[in-house]
């Protein structure tokens, strides 16, 4: 331990030395008690600077992942809502056989894909008709044009801009159930609603 | 000469010549099926065996029935009975290049109920020569000798479609149809098959599904539809793909080239609803819609065959019926006359090739139906009422319609005779629909 003090204070001395840089020339190196407690307290600062450093470095680095995660919940919160929206804009609506009208019922339907076509002005559409196999081949694609138009006409009238819906039909090329049965041709006689663009992030409309 | 043919293979039965009987006793066939009708009988000759031959006889058997203008004798199958040509009381003959010095045994085909004969032989060049015997006029009526001697290439399969053809051209005055081809779709791509079901594959590309296939009159291309709504001419034979430009906007079917082939008309969606177009495809010009109005849909045009007329299928009425126009798109009217409220929709008409029928399917209690309207009276008749039948398209007689029928539980490929109603099933795929019967292809057929 004796013969440790010099090095440690001359250690000391020459990290003050180092500290102040250009400053005054620091005091001449010897074993005296004062420079023994300088030294101490010397040293202990540096540490206490060097926890601090730590701390800050450490708070920052929490303060930063809470953000993260607060971005994350939030980019999350986003992105569920946006696909709550897309999912209720993707909600197919039905026909009946041979007809190309919107029904009653499926009119709350097209209110909620007016809603949030109104509510994000980039978001454009594609409305896909389709139909049963039970008419014919060629006249079920004319068939399936009239039901995207009739759905696209119903959120026209009520004042979505025209080009931001397109159509097309694929008749009866596109069952989504092949059985032949009452309940297959109803699911299969539908429109099919599709983003083509601005559906990245959508906002759900107030009330959803 | 002198070459030794095998012609009459088991024949200890038959060698005696059976000679012609009394007038009154010229109805009685013997040894066969056969309920005397009005259809001239038709005896199809045994003969030296090759997979040549044989081939051909086969083909030509089944070309000679699929026409509907014989009554086909068969007799009993096994190598107990077979009738050809060859001397009298021997099986071993002799037998010339040309059958003009063979013996020909009339009586004997003439017993069994023959009106005319088919023999196939193998000339010493070792030519292939069919031959269509009058055995009423024992006398050889018409002799087509062939040109390929493969009987897996398709030419060879075409070359004695050809001579069916003009065998029934040598009876009943018009030639058949079965030097003819089928296009029909199969989930999505477009096959083709000979006109008795014979050499079926697919044309199209796998990855392209396409609809609605139409020959041009030359039976050289089709167009088609293909996903989402582009039309497209296809070289049958070499499979080149030309995209028919104006096609290339909106979603457009049901192609239909006009008869002297240089426009095309079709069908397509826009937001005004459904609507007939014509193109030119000779200049590439001049796009033109002869259809007009937003409420109800316009498609399926159809030519007359001299081109100055379209049938299309119009919603105008509330449902789907046939109606007629110029060519221009002036002077639309109701083709096909129905009951309102009562008769069901009506699609998919095509003119006949003699311009006096429209055939298209009608729903019956929701199950479509083949019609066929005549032209000049404008009265329409069904054709069908087993299981969903539809799509017609007319053979280049105006006699026999490809149709869609779901009687076998799949939608296949038929055929049936609108004279008598007969029925025979072209196609067992997975699947078989929209077909279109092809012009007659034209392939010269060297004749002796």
């Amino acid at each position: 331990m004796r013969f440790t003090v010099p090095l440690t204070a001359g250690v000391a001395v020459i990290l003050v030395a180092y500290a102040c840089g250009g400053g005054p020339p620091p005091p001449p190196p010897g074993p005296d008690l004062d420079s023994l407690n300088e030294a101490q307290r010397v040293r202990d600062s540096i540490e206490a600077a060097r926890r601090a450093r730590e701390d800050s470095l450490e708070r920052a680095r929490l303060d930063r992942e809470r953000l993260e995660a607060a971005r994350r919940d939030s980019l999350d919160a986003v992105r569920r809502a946006s696909e709550r929206v897309r999912q209720q804009l993707e909600v197919m609506v039905h026909y009946d056989y041979d007809r190309s009208n919107v029904r009653p019922q499926d009119a709350a339907i097209l209110d909620a894909k007016l809603a949030i076509l109104q509510v994000n002005p980039g978001l454009r559409i594609m409305i896909s008709g389709h139909c049963d196999d039970r008419g014919s081949d060629e006249y079920n694609l004319a068939l399936g044009n009239r039901r995207a138009l009739s759905a696209k006409q119903y959120l026209v009238d009520r004042g979505i801009e025209d080009s931001r819906i397109s159509t097309n039909s694929f008749g009866e090329e596109r069952p989504l159930d092949s059985a032949a049965n009452e309940t297959a041709w109803a699911t299969n006689r539908r429109s099919e609603f599709s983003i083509t663009a601005g559906g990245a992030e959508l906002r759900a409309p107030g009330g959803m | 000469m002198n070459r030794m043919f095998c012609l009459l293979a088991g024949l200890a039965v038959l060698t005696t010549p059976v000679l012609a009987q009394d007038p009154v006793e010229r109805g009685v066939r013997i040894g066969i099926t056969y309920s005397p009708g009005v259809l001239p009988g038709l005896l199809v000759l045994s003969g030296p065996r090759s997979l040549v031959l044989d081939s051909a006889r086969a083909i030509l058997a089944r070309d000679l029935d699929y026409s509907d203008e014989f009554e086909m004798i068969t007799l009993p199958t096994g190598d107990s009975l077979s009738i050809g040509i060859g001397r009298e009381a021997t099986s071993e003959v002799v037998a010339p290049s040309s059958l003009n010095e063979a013996f020909i045994n009339y009586p004997l085909f003439a017993a069994l109920g023959a009106d005319f004969a088919i023999n196939v032989h193998e000339d010493v060049d070792q030519t292939v020569v069919a031959t269509l015997l009058d055995v009423r006029g024992a006398r050889i009526q018409r002799q087509i000798r062939l040109t390929q001697t493969n009987p897996t290439d398709h030419d060879f399969r075409l070359e004695i479609h050809s001579a069916a053809d003009e065998f029934v051209r040598a009876v009943v005055g018009t030639p058949g149809v079965a030097s003819t081809r089928i296009l029909f779709i199969n989930r999505g791509r477009i096959y083709r098959t000979d006109s008795d079901g014979a050499d079926t594959y697919a044309i199209s590309p796998s990855d392209v599904e396409a609809m609605s296939p139409a020959w041009t009159p030359d039976g050289r291309e089709a167009a088609y539809m293909e996903f989402p709504g582009t039309l497209y001419r296809h070289d049958v034979r070499t499979g080149t793909r030309r995209v028919i430009v104006p096609t290339q906007e909106h979603q457009n079917f049901t192609p239909e080239y006009s008869p002297d082939g240089r426009s095309i008309a079709f069908s397509r969606a826009t937001s005004d609803g459904t609507h007939v177009y014509t193109y030119n495809l000779v200049d590439d010009c001049c796009l033109q819609r002869l259809t007009v109005g937003r409420l109800y849909d316009n498609l399926s045009p159809t030519f007359s065959p001299d081109g100055r007329r379209i049938a299309f299928v119009s919603t105008r009425s509330g449902i789907a019926q046939i109606y007629v126009m110029g060519a221009d798109g002036t002077g639309q009217e109701l083709f096909a006359p129905f009951d309102y409220g009562v008769t069901g929709s009506s699609n998919a008409p095509e003119w006949s090739p003699d311009g006096a029928y429209v055939a298209f399917h009608r729903e019956i209690d929701r199950s479509p139906q083949i019609f066929v309207m005549e032209t000049a009276t404008r009265t329409v008749r069904q054709l069908t009422n087993l299981n969903r039948n539809s799509d017609p398209s007319w053979a280049p007689d105006s006699r026999h319609l490809a149709f869609v029928s779901e009687r076998t539980g799949s939608r296949q490929v038929w055929i049936i005779d609108i004279r008598t109603g007969k029925v025979r099933q072209l196609t067992r795929l997975g699947e078989a629909r929209l077909p279109s019967w092809s012009p007659r292809i034209i392939e010269q057929v060297p004749n002796n």
